[in-house]
């Protein structure tokens, strides 16, 4: 009897040690924007557990900070060797650390991803001893998800620098998604904050990834059974608004990378003031929420709009404009492109109109092969006419009569948009 | 005018559209159905080949996509609906081509834009299921989808869960989706009281997913509208991180 109640009482114990971990390791982790689950295509044919097939992401909640949850995204530990500024984790922050063991994290997600509240797992860590101490437990525990309990859900695992070539390797067969954070988007920036890291050791892995991946799809095109490795391929993160980067530096940089090492994603994550250091933001400055989503949809203009870099931000324009989206403030400082006819142009020249996005431009050169579109058909397939309309011309001509210059169509398109983080510019007083 | 009624299954629809193709008819619900004196009413009898027909024609005009989409539309069971899918059905029989990117035609965009909203609906309801653990070992979850769309779901859940017994039941529709680690049935149920039905670690697991939740917020960026965007509340009731 008294054996039962002992072992009643070190369960219990054990849960609230787990509870505990949980609540420590899952707020050190959630700096790491990525919470992406699609890309990879790991198929369920094992009669296992999960499945990644057809490789679209899903997001199982929302925090009340409006960011998707799709992810057990959580640190293996917060203890760290390391001391950067801008980490709450940093070795010199007087936190609770804790550590979860291999099969507590198994566990977790197994259990996590049976009730169907996660696609997967995204495992990052302090440094604990040394990086590939670290990364061998990480690779460990994906290792076991995969091949005990037959899991082909999400795992997205950050590969730690300086961890062996080996250890990487090994992580590439188990994980659908390895990353490398830059961390700062200046090597300035880096000396600066975390005078410990060095960008070169950074890119080493990531070097090293790339240099797999394309080697792997070669042997593909000539051998039958090749492993699959990182299927959903590498990402990386840069802080914004802790250094003094500008946008142009940011973007560059993201353009440079996607480029070099073929990266699938850059994630911009706007610093989060946690410390009273004199060399960052100090802890009552605002999260750059608005310059973080100019970022992105910059990101997106140049993966999927056909716009390179130096168009969106140069040395004439190194930040982005926060008032207006960038494509609309790219297409006022090009007026000579415009008009555009909806029913001719090519695609990727529909895709550059400000008020139209890759949606309604499928739609529109499905549609218009069957008849010329007209305003109103535009309208009900999607498109944002009180932007687009100053930029095109359709079947019935132009909308606006009157030739305006990129002023005054800033200025009336400002004034009709409800901004969901700006109020319109109005000067304090009004006189006439 | 003449008012054909079907039963509501989807094979009554399509012998409903083969009915009246050819007359000015409309298409309605039975049970849904208010009586209209001025209008004379004939009451479809569901039939397998005459549903075919229809079907095997529409294919022939559309892609596997657009199939789908004729599907998915219908199970938005909005009100309209049966009017709009048999002017559709109409404009793709009536044209050599196939019409289905026509989003010029104003069916054609309704039917696209119809099918994309019961699109979103199976997606949330992939995103929002919550299973709970029962003594014999079935996940089991409750739900009140806006539209029909368990159909759409069983592949999605089937191949996820290929080694656990699920169910997802609707309790607006009152049927569910039982998946016995072989294949999925449909299944009808009393729901009773669900007291003392859990695995004794059920409640341990969601404590532990509401702690996750908890942490994984960060309160400097707080954004309830966005949040509100994604996940409406009416779902939230369902959801154990939000109770």
């Amino acid at each position: 009897m008294l054996n039962i109640l002992v072992f009643l009482a070190k369960v219990i114990v054990m849960q609230e040690r787990v509870h505990e971990k949980l609540s420590i390791l899952a707020d050190a982790a959630k700096y790491d924007v990525s919470c992406a689950s699609s890309g990879s295509d790991r198929k369920n044919t094992n009669k296992g557990l999960g499945n990644t097939h057809p490789g679209m992401g899903i997001c199982h909640s929302y925090t009340p900070d409006g960011r998707c949850i799709s992810l057990l995204k959580i640190l293996l530990t917060n203890y760290c060797i390391y001391d950067c500024a801008y980490c709450v984790s940093r070795k010199r922050n007087d936190i609770k650390r804790a550590a979860f063991t291999v099969q507590e994290v198994v566990d977790l997600t197994i259990n996590f991803y049976r009730r169907n509240y996660i696609e997967g797992l995204f495992l990052s860590s302090g440094i604990f001893k040394n990086p590939d101490y670290t990364m061998e437990r990480m690779v460990r525990i994906a290792k076991d998800l995969r091949t005990i309990h037959k899991f082909n859900g999400y795992i997205h695992l950050k590969a730690i620098p300086g961890a062996s070539d080996e250890l990487m390797k090994e992580a590439g067969m188990y994980a659908d998604r390895l990353s490398v954070n830059l961390e700062l988007p200046t090597e300035e920036g880096l000396k600066l904050l975390a005078p410990e890291k060095k960008r070169a050791d950074m890119i080493q892995p990531m070097n090293f990834l790339k240099n797999e991946i394309i080697r792997l799809d070669d042997e593909r095109k000539v051998l039958k059974k090749v492993p699959t490795f990182v299927p959903a391929g590498q990402s990386t993160q840069v802080i914004v608004g802790a250094g003094k980067e500008t946008d142009k530096d940011i973007v560059h940089l993201a353009s440079r990378f996607y480029q070099q090492f073929k990266l699938k994603r850059v994630y911009y994550s706007g610093y989060v003031p946690i410390s009273n250091d004199a060399r960052l933001p100090g802890l009552q400055s605002q999260v750059p929420m608005m310059r973080e989503n100019r970022l992105y949809q910059a990101d997106w203009l140049m993966r999927f709009y056909g716009f390179n870099a130096h168009e969106l931000l140069n040395d004439a324009n190194p930040h982005l404009d926060t008032e207006i989206d960038p494509k609309l403030s790219w297409a006022l400082r090009n007026m000579h492109f415009f008009p555009i006819d909806i029913n001719t142009a090519d695609k990727m020249l529909i895709a550059r109109i400000p008020g139209i996005g890759m949606n309604s431009v499928n739609k529109i050169i499905a549609a218009r092969t069957f008849s010329a579109l007209g305003w109103d058909q535009l309208q009900q397939m999607g498109v944002q006419l009180n932007r687009a309309k100053y930029f095109i011309t359709c079947k019935k001509g132009a909308m606006e009569k009157k030739d305006y210059t990129s002023g005054q169509i800033r200025r009336q398109i400002l004034h009709q948009s409800h901004s969901k983080y700006l109020k319109l510019h109005t000067p304090q007083l009004s006189l006439f | 005018m003449e008012i054909y009624l079907y039963d509501g299954s989807f094979e009554g629809f399509l012998t409903a559209v083969f009915d009246s193709y050819k007359k000015q008819g409309v298409i309605r619900k039975e049970n849904a159905f208010v009586p209209d004196m001025f209008a004379t009413t004939i009451s479809v009898q569901t039939d397998l080949e005459k549903a075919d027909r229809v079907w095997m024609g529409l294919s022939k005009k559309l892609s596997a996509d657009g199939l789908h989409q004729f599907f998915a539309a219908f199970l938005s069971e909005i009100d309209v609906i049966e009017d709009q899918l048999l002017n559709y059905a109409r404009y793709i029989f009536e044209n050599q081509l196939t019409i289905e990117h026509d989003f010029g035609n104003a069916f054609v965009l309704f039917v696209a834009q119809t099918a994309r909203k019961v699109h979103r609906e199976k997606h949330r309801m992939e995103a929002f299921v919550r299973f709970q653990l029962t003594k014999d070992g079935i996940y089991f979850s409750l739900v009140a989808p806006d539209y029909n769309v368990l159909p759409l779901i069983i592949r999605h859940f089937k191949e996820r869960y290929a080694d656990q017994r699920w169910m997802i039941y609707d309790r607006v529709r009152n049927y569910g989706i039982y998946y016995d680690l072989e294949k999925v049935d449909t299944i009808w149920m009393e729901m009773d009281k669900q007291e003392g039905i859990w695995d004794p670690n059920e409640n341990d697991y969601q404590a532990l997913w509401q702690t996750y939740y908890k942490g994984a917020n960060i309160a400097g960026r707080v954004n309830r509208k966005l949040q509100l965007q994604h996940m409406p509340k009416r779902y939230w009731k369902y959801l154990p991180e939000l109770r």
